[in-house]
C-alpha cells in the first residue's frame, strides 16, 4: 500500500498526494491501467496525480486503485525511447557553464550523458517535464522569462530539463536546440512524449 | 458548397464547440464553449447533432452572409439580430436564404453570444475537436474578416421550438465553490471565500477570470513556500502569492504552481463566463 493523501478538487475530481516521483509514476500506471470507465482526465505531476471523473459519477474507486498501487510499477522502464539531436549553442550556455563551475564542453556532456524520464507534460501542449537532469546542471530558472523562447529550444531548471514544442514565453536557462517536432496537432498521438518515456539527448 | 462568408468578425469571433478534454496529460487544455448551456441551445434549435460546431462572439459585432440557405440560431448574451436590416429574434431558428447577410450586434447584457448553423461548421479536426484554443494554437486561428466558413450537411435533425431560458449575470453573481484542494495553505478559508464581495475585472479571457478583492492570506508557516506544479481544474480558484484570486475557465493551462484554495462547480461557470467587468461575486462554500 502506498501512502497516498486525497485532496477534493472539486465535484469532479481528486488530487492524490504522494511522496516522490517515483509514487506519482506508479500511481498514475495503476489508475491508467484499471482503465476505470468514468476517468475522464488523468494528470500526473511532481508530487500529485489529478484524477477527474464523468459528470455524476464517485471518485472512491481510483482512490481504491491507487492506494493499492505497486509501489516498484513507477520504476519500469516501459515507455518509449526518444533520441533527440541537438546542437548545443543554447543562449545560456556560458551562464550555465559558469554557475555550474564547469566548461561549456562539460556541461554539454553532462547534459547529454544522462538519460531521462518524462515525469509529466503541462505547461504547453506537448511540454514534457525531463527528470534525470546530472546534479551540478541543476540551476534556478531566469531572474526574469523571455517573452519569446523558439520552438525546439532545449532547457534546464531545477531537477528538470525540457524542450519548448513551440514558441512561447519561457524562464528556464536554455542550452540548446533541437529540429524534432514535440507537438503536431493532426498526428496521431500529436504529442511526442507521454509521461514515463525515456529521452537521451545526442550531440550533433 | 454550403458557408457563412464572414463581412465582418467584430471583436473575437471563435470556432467552438465541446472542446477536447481527456488530452490534459500532454498539455492539452479542455478549450470549447465557456457557456456551454448557450451553445447546446444553439444546436438543439438548429436540429444539430450534439457536439456540432459554432462560432462564441465576445461582444457581438458580427456580419457573415450566406452561401446556399442554412437554418441559423443566435443565443446567450441577448443582442439585436437581424436579416438582411430587418430585426429578427435571438435563441429561435431563423432561416436564411441564400446570399441572406446575418447581424449580430453588441449584447445589451453578458458578454458571450453563440451562433449555430444547420450541419455545423466543417473547419478541420484538432485532437477530435474544431475549438479554438489561442492559449496552445490548436483548433482554427480566430475568424476574420473575408474567411469563409464551410459548413456540413444537415443531418435532418428536427429541431425544437418553444420558450427557451436565457441565463444572464445580474449585478452581483452567485457561485458555489467546494474548499480544496490547498485549502490548508490559508488562514481560514472559509471566511476568505465567503466573507468579501468580489468583482470581476477587466483582464478576464478564455483562460480565466481575475477578481478583485482582499487575496486570502497564507498561513505564516507557507507564505514562503513553493508549491510543486500540480495538474488544475477548470473553476479552479488558484490564488497567486501576491493578488487577489484567478478563477480558471475552459482555455487554462492544465498544471499550474499557485495553491487553488476552491473549485467553482461546474454548473455556474457558464455566468462567470457572461460576467462583465464590474459585475461581482458572492462565493457560497459547500459543506
Amino acid at each position: 500500500m502506498l501512502a497516498v493523501r486525497v485532496r477534493r478538487c472539486g465535484g469532479r475530481a481528486v488530487l492524490l498526494e504522494v511522496d516522490d516521483a517515483a509514487a506519482v509514476a506508479a500511481v498514475a500506471a495503476a489508475v491508467r491501467d484499471a482503465a476505470l470507465p468514468e476517468v475522464r482526465e488523468l494528470v500526473p505531476a511532481a508530487r500529485t496525480v489529478l484524477v477527474e471523473v464523468a459528470p455524476g459519477a464517485a471518485t472512491e474507486r481510483v482512490v481504491q486503485v491507487a492506494r493499492a498501487a505497486d509501489a516498484a510499477a513507477g520504476e519500469a522502464g516501459t515507455g518509449t525511447v526518444h533520441t533527440l539531436p541537438v546542437t548545443y549553442d543554447g543562449e545560456d550556455l556560458a551562464l550555465v557553464a559558469e554557475t555550474a563551475g564547469l566548461s561549456v564542453d562539460e556541461v554539454v556532456a553532462l547534459h547529454s550523458g544522462a538519460e531521462y524520464r518524462v515525469d509529466f507534460c503541462g505547461f504547453a501542449p506537448g511540454f514534457g517535464y525531463l527528470s534525470g537532469l546530472p546534479e551540478p546542471l541543476r540551476q534556478p530558472r531566469l531572474k526574469s522569462s523571455r517573452t519569446a523562447v523558439p520552438a525546439g529550444s532545449v532547457g534546464i531548471a531545477d531537477v528538470y530539463s525540457c524542450v519548448y514544442p513551440r514558441r512561447s514565453p519561457g524562464g528556464w536557462r536554455l542550452i540548446g536546440r533541437t529540429d524534432t517536432v514535440l507537438f503536431d496537432p493532426v498526428a496521431d498521438p500529436p504529442a511526442l512524449f507521454t509521461p514515463g518515456d525515456r529521452v537521451r539527448f545526442e550531440p550533433r | 458548397m454550403s458557408a457563412l462568408l464572414v463581412v465582418r468578425a467584430g471583436p473575437q469571433a471563435l470556432v467552438t464547440d465541446r472542446g477536447r478534454p481527456g488530452h490534459a496529460h500532454l498539455g492539452v487544455p479542455p478549450s470549447g464553449a465557456l457557456d456551454g448551456p448557450a451553445y447546446e441551445l444553439g444546436n438543439r434549435l438548429v436540429g444539430n447533432d450534439d457536439g456540432a460546431a459554432g462560432l462564441e462572439l465576445l461582444g457581438g459585432g458580427l456580419r457573415v452572409r450566406a452561401l446556399g440557405g442554412r437554418t441559423v440560431a443566435v443565443t446567450g448574451a441577448p443582442a439585436p439580430v437581424s436579416v438582411d436590416g430587418s430585426p429578427a429574434a435571438s435563441h429561435r431558428a431563423l432561416h436564411l436564404p441564400d446570399g441572406a447577410e446575418l447581424t449580430v450586434g453588441t449584447p445589451v447584457g453578458g458578454l458571450r453570444c453563440y451562433l449555430a448553423v444547420a450541419g455545423g461548421l466543417e473547419v478541420p479536426l484538432a485532437l477530435g475537436s474544431r475549438s479554438t484554443d489561442l492559449l496552445s494554437g490548436l483548433g482554427p486561428g480566430p475568424v476574420a474578416d473575408g474567411d469563409e466558413l464551410p459548413v456540413g450537411p444537415w443531418s435532418g435533425g428536427i429541431p425544437v421550438s418553444g420558450p427557451v431560458p436565457v441565463s444572464l449575470p445580474g449585478a452581483v453573481v452567485g457561485l458555489r465553490v467546494r474548499p480544496g484542494p490547498r485549502d490548508g495553505w490559508f488562514a481560514d478559508p472559509r471566511a476568505a471565500l465567503a466573507g468579501p464581495l468580489w468583482t470581476v475585472t477587466a483582464d478576464g479571457n478564455r483562460i480565466g477570470v481575475r477578481l478583485d478583492g482582499p487575496s486570502p492570506q497564507r498561513l505564516p508557516e507557507l507564505r514562503d513556500r513553493e508549491l510543486p506544479s500540480e495538474g488544475m481544474v477548470t473553476g479552479a480558484v488558484q490564488v497567486p502569492p501576491h493578488g487577489p484570486p484567478v478563477v480558471f475557465l475552459a482555455d487554462r493551462p492544465t498544471t499550474g504552481g499557485y495553491p487553488v484554495i476552491a473549485v467553482v462547480e461546474r454548473a455556474d461557470l457558464p455566468l462567470l463566463a457572461q460576467a462583465p467587468p464590474g459585475t461581482g461575486v458572492r462565493f457560497t462554500v459547500l459543506r
